[in-house]
């Protein structure tokens, strides 16, 4: 009962993190700020709903359950590990490829230009 | 003696996904995970020239920096959540690009604070040049964050204790 009660809350916090990621990614004004919400909104979401997930299967504890919650543990290391890789790989990529740093002050000028 | 602990390693992990325990399953990841180890156990750990207990010891104290990582990346992931769902055309999005000096000195620390920074949201790392690092940083709260050098300390306590 405690066990699910943890795993529910661990699941929907994750799911309110993903939310705030893809609000994010509509929102925010550029390709780099969108990037943060992207690549960066799941490291906590996704870390939470698996967890929550670990925490389930232990709820009927057997060593089989225990080797799947280690899996899943060894698939958020994977993730805390290939998310910030593949988040700097693209946004490095748009540096050389010569995208706009948007800054607060662009900002009036390009609506002063239109 | 390297190649013995990459072997143990290798094969713990097999254990934990394969699960079964029975002679046939052993048998292949024992064969596979010793093939593993004769080709490529050079991989895994580049420079050799420190002792297996400044290892340990330092696998010891990663736990303890993943835990306060994890702290960090819960406050500004809730500050990023804050910005997304901020009404107006959000006046705290305030994105630049920092540069910031490291006096960390191996490629894997730096590596290390690197991913961090970007693990952390709100901070991206685009380029790491020598020892400066070029960072896109989304408001002003995460680019005071990354500019105080708490994670580097943090760092190099981890992995430098004996260099400074």
């Amino acid at each position: 009962m405690i066990i699910n009660t943890v795993c529910i809350v661990l699941v929907l916090l994750g799911i309110i993190f993903f939310v705030g990621g893809a609000v994010g990614i509509v929102r925010f004004p550029d390709f780099y700020t969108r990037m943060h919400a992207a690549g960066k909104g799941d490291t906590m979401s996704v870390f939470m709903v698996l967890v929550g997930l670990a925490v389930y299967q232990l709820s009927d504890f057997t060593l089989a359950n225990l080797l799947i919650a280690g899996k899943i543990l060894f698939i958020t290391i994977f993730i805390m590990w290939a998310s910030p890789t593949s988040t700097h790989a693209l946004i490095k990529a748009g540096l050389e490829e010569g995208q706009k740093v948007w800054t607060r002050n662009d900002k009036k000028e390009t609506e002063d230009e239109q | 003696m390297y190649r013995i602990s990459i072997f143990l390693l290798l094969f713990g992990i097999w254990i934990v996904f394969s699960g079964q325990f029975d002679a046939f399953h052993l048998a292949l990841g024992l064969i596979s995970t010793a093939l593993v180890t004769a080709i490529s156990s050079d991989f895994f750990f580049a420079d050799r020239s420190r002792g297996t207990g400044a290892r340990i010891q330092e696998i010891v104290r990663i736990p303890w920096y993943l835990s306060w990582m994890l702290y960090q990346i819960l406050l500004s992931n809730l500050h990023i959540l804050k910005l997304a769902l901020s009404p107006g055309d959000l006046p705290e999005v305030q994105p630049k690009l920092v540069r910031i000096k490291t006096g960390l000195k191996t490629d894997f620390a730096k590596w290390f604070l690197a991913n961090s920074i970007t693990l952390t949201p709100g901070t991206i790392t685009i380029d790491i040049e020598g020892d400066e690092l070029l960072i896109h940083s989304i408001s002003e709260v995460t680019t005071t964050g990354v500019e105080d050098d708490a994670m580097e300390r943090k760092i190099a306590s981890v992995f430098e204790r004996g260099n400074n």
